[in-house]
């Protein structure tokens, strides 16, 4: 199928969802992720030995605080990607997205108290990290993950039996993060969503970067690897120009992403909030103006790029 | 495939020879291994004649014993094939977009009231009756249809006989008698069967529904433990179980570790717990991981009703119903995983969920572990032993041997070591007999029934 060989995911072992999530990227990139899991690895096994299998240049770092944080760094982002690569053809496990957004809540309550946190916060201006954890969950199918105020709004809806009900996720916060210079509150929601291979690339690549040797002290660690996992949730204020690429196929795509959406969906008769009364807002609020109700099915987004990308 | 051989008694006191069964359920389709046959449910019915498995791709598989032989006075009946059928398809959710897996989660037996047998299969969505039945007879003679079904012109009728029942070779059938469907908005993961015989509760992550059987159109939602606000989202139910004699009364448990015993007398709706089980947490044991392998995988009420048992990641608790605080027995599965949480968390190995089992009297219970090894603790007379379901370790004639795994330090000859542990073997279904001394235990797409001598 075309959505698998596209995206090929699969969350039976981390190793497997390694490999098949790296079908069809370069060989560099392959080796990239693959060399920070080995890495994370060496990291937790040598918890409380000798470190023998630091860099050398990490060897300079003798505080088992620095250890411990640096640890939990790691434990942090790998549950931020894992919760990342949950979105799938079939709905992930909620129990599994509960307990690792627990998790990822746990190491943040504490990162909170040692102040670690902090530096996070001022990395980015002032816009707290919990945006960005806003954004982790959009790129997760699961509605499961523990938001702080300005979260996406979920609304229930009966489905067409009358038994059934529907949790769709919208995301006014991300929109109203994401969008500050005016680019097309469209292009920010699926920019975010849909181009997440390049996304995860350019956190990858710059988690090599990080990883090839610089000298980097906790606090910095912390901040500059969750700027690097955090920066691919967040679209950034681009230059006008960079991304005439990507906005002339976006541009491209709004069109069709309906059509096929309404092709894709039997027409409700419901008269509650529905996800096609948020898809029909969007449309008629293409264009520059509206941040306001986004819906971002991650899946249909999928059925576009399957759609460009077979053409 | 098929093995018979010896045996003895499980338990560690004496020699343990099992007489073992192996079935590759792939043998239908005998020419690959494929997904479709891993196998996700393994339950005994009421009297433990049949034996039903459920897999990935929603087939269900029933095995009979067979009638003990006069050959072999000393051996149970084996079990074999009995029936085959598909029961779910998987399908596709157009709202979500989506695809429903196939996957049998659950089968539950009713207990049998006339010739037909029923079970309650269900997928991540719906619930489906079955019913299986037997047809060894079959009418001949008919006035109005010639042999091969074809119709005899009617002005050639000039006698009139009585259609008489032939012995036929057994056929078995397997018909769905209702569907309970639309009632989950997510992944159902228990069903349980009331001792009324009348109804049943189907649970999913944050709902429980209470059905009668006769009904398809309608279900009381008797647990919602879904927030508000869904972002506060912070705990799931992941199992819930009918008491087996009260019929008013269910526990359900969640990932915290958490059990709540509810009285449907109380109340309608059943969010407010009759009791709460929860034991308090170890702090010397406190890591990042503490409460994901505190989220209980699955709990099973004991025969008598009087205990419950849960099992997470790495222990198995026995509760008296009667005391809340703690625990009154907790076995260590595969304690010394502790020191690996990480790289199983890496992994998702520490998410796997196991299940655990009673014998027939409630003195021993039973859970699977990795490497294809699963774990029995007697309970009266303190002992556990570690046995392992593979092709080798059934080889004829041959007894089942305690495995025994190395934490640390030198490895004796016949351990093996906690690095040498294949994660990906791991055995998350057993089941045992209701009466006697059979086990069936599943590894990734085999199933192994292992019986004692009488």
């Amino acid at each position: 199928m075309c959505r698998l060989a596209f995206w090929s995911m699969s969350l039976q072992c981390w190793d497997d969802a390694l490999v098949s999530a790296l079908v069809g990227w370069p060989p560099w990139l392959e080796a990239s992720v693959q060399h920070s899991s080995q890495f994370w690895m060496a990291n937790m096994y040598s918890k409380g030995t000798k470190r023998k299998f630091f860099d050398s240049v990490d060897a300079a770092m003798d505080n088992k605080a620095a250890l411990y944080s640096r640890q939990r760094q790691s434990l942090l982002d790998m549950s931020l990607i894992k919760l990342q690569l949950c979105h799938m053809l079939v709905e992930p496990n909620m129990c599994r997205s509960v307990l690792i957004a627990n998790t990822v809540r746990h190491i943040r309550e504490e990162m909170t108290h040692d102040g670690s946190w902090q530096l996070v916060t001022e990395a980015f201006g002032g816009s707290g990290p919990s945006d960005h954890l806003v954004a982790t969950e959009v790129l997760c199918r699961s509605s499961a993950l523990e938001q702080q105020g300005g979260g996406p709004k979920l609304y229930s809806v009966m489905g067409y039996d009358g038994c059934r009900e529907e949790e769709v996720v919208t995301d006014e916060a991300l929109c109203s993060v994401t969008f500050s210079d005016g680019a097309p509150s469209l292009l920010g929601t699926i920019d975010h969503c849909w181009d997440r291979a390049e996304l995860r690339m350019a956190a990858v690549e710059n988690r090599v970067i990080k990883d090839s040797g610089s000298e980097v002290e906790s606090g910095e660690g912390a901040k500059t690897v969750m700027g690097q996992v955090f920066g691919t949730f967040e679209i950034k204020n681009v230059a006008p120009g960079s991304d005439l690429a990507l906005e002339e196929l976006f541009s491209a795509v709004d069109a069709s992403y309906y059509d096929l959406d309404t092709m894709l969906t039997s027409i409700q008769s419901t008269p509650k909030m529905g996800p096609y009364n948020l898809l029909d807002s969007m449309a008629s609020s293409h264009g520059p103006t509206s941040n306001s109700s986004c819906r971002t099915d991650l899946s249909e987004l999928d059925h576009i790029m399957e759609i460009i990308v077979g053409s | 495939m098929l093995h018979c051989r010896e045996s003895a008694r499980f338990l560690p006191e004496v020699t343990l020879g099992i007489q073992a069964k192996e079935f590759n359920l792939g043998f239908i389709r005998p020419e690959s291994v494929s997904h479709a046959d891993i196998i996700s449910t393994v339950e005994f019915n009421h009297s433990g004649e049949l034996l039903a498995t459920g897999d990935k791709g929603g087939r269900v598989v029933i095995f009979q014993q067979e009638l003990e032989s006069k050959n072999q006075p000393l051996c149970r009946g084996e079990y074999n094939v009995y029936s085959t059928f598909q029961s779910h398809e998987p399908e596709f959710d157009y709202l979500k977009s989506l695809e429903i897996e196939e996957k049998i989660n659950k089968i539950r037996w009713l207990p049998q009231k006339n010739a037909a047998q029923f079970l309650l299969s269900t997928n991540d969505k719906t619930i489906k009756l079955w019913k299986i039945s037997e047809r060894d007879k079959r009418p001949e003679g008919y006035n109005l249809k010639e042999e091969d079904g074809r119709y005899r012109d009617p002005t050639t009728v000039t006698t009139l006989r009585v259609p008489v029942f032939h012995p036929m070779d057994l056929m078995v059938e397997a018909s769905p008698r209702r569907v309970f469907a639309n009632a989950h908005t997510y992944h159902i993961n228990s069903i349980s069967v009331n001792s009324d015989c009348e109804t049943y509760l189907s649970a999913d992550d944050l709902r429980i529904n209470l059905w009668n059987l006769e009904i398809t159109d309608r279900s009381f939602n008797i647990v919602d433990i879904k927030p508000a606000n869904m972002e506060e989202l912070t705990e799931v139910i992941t199992a819930a179980e009918f008491h087996p004699n009260q019929c008013n009364t269910f526990v359900y448990s969640s990932s915290k570790g958490t059990i709540r015993l509810c009285d449907m007398r109380a109340s309608a709706l059943c969010d407010q717990h009759s009791k709460l089980f929860e034991e308090p947490e170890d702090p010397s044991n406190r890591s990042f991981f503490s409460e994901i392998i505190s989220s209980i995988s699955d709990v099973k009420f004991s025969h008598s009703g009087r205990y419950m048992m849960t099992r997470d990641y790495l222990t198995v608790k026995i509760w008296d119903l009667n005391m809340e605080s703690r625990p009154v027995e907790t076995y260590q599965v595969h304690e010394y995983l502790r020191s690996k949480l990480c790289s199983l968390y890496e992994n998702d190995c520490i998410f796997d969920k196991f299940e655990c089992c009673w014998n027939g009297n409630d003195s021993v219970v039973m859970t699977g572990s990795y490497n294809n090894f699963f774990r029995m603790f007697d309970r009266g007379y303190r002992q556990d032993v570690t046995l392992e379901a593979s092709r080798e370790s059934s080889k004829p004639r041959s007894v089942l041997k305690p495995r025994k795994v190395c934490t640390g330090g030198k490895r004796k000859k016949d351990e093996i070591s906690v690095d040498s542990l294949d994660f990906n073997k791991k055995i998350l279904h057993t089941a045992w007999h209701p009466q006697d001394n059979i086990i069936a235990v599943a590894t990734t797409n085999n199933l192994y029934i292992f019986q004692d001598r009488l």
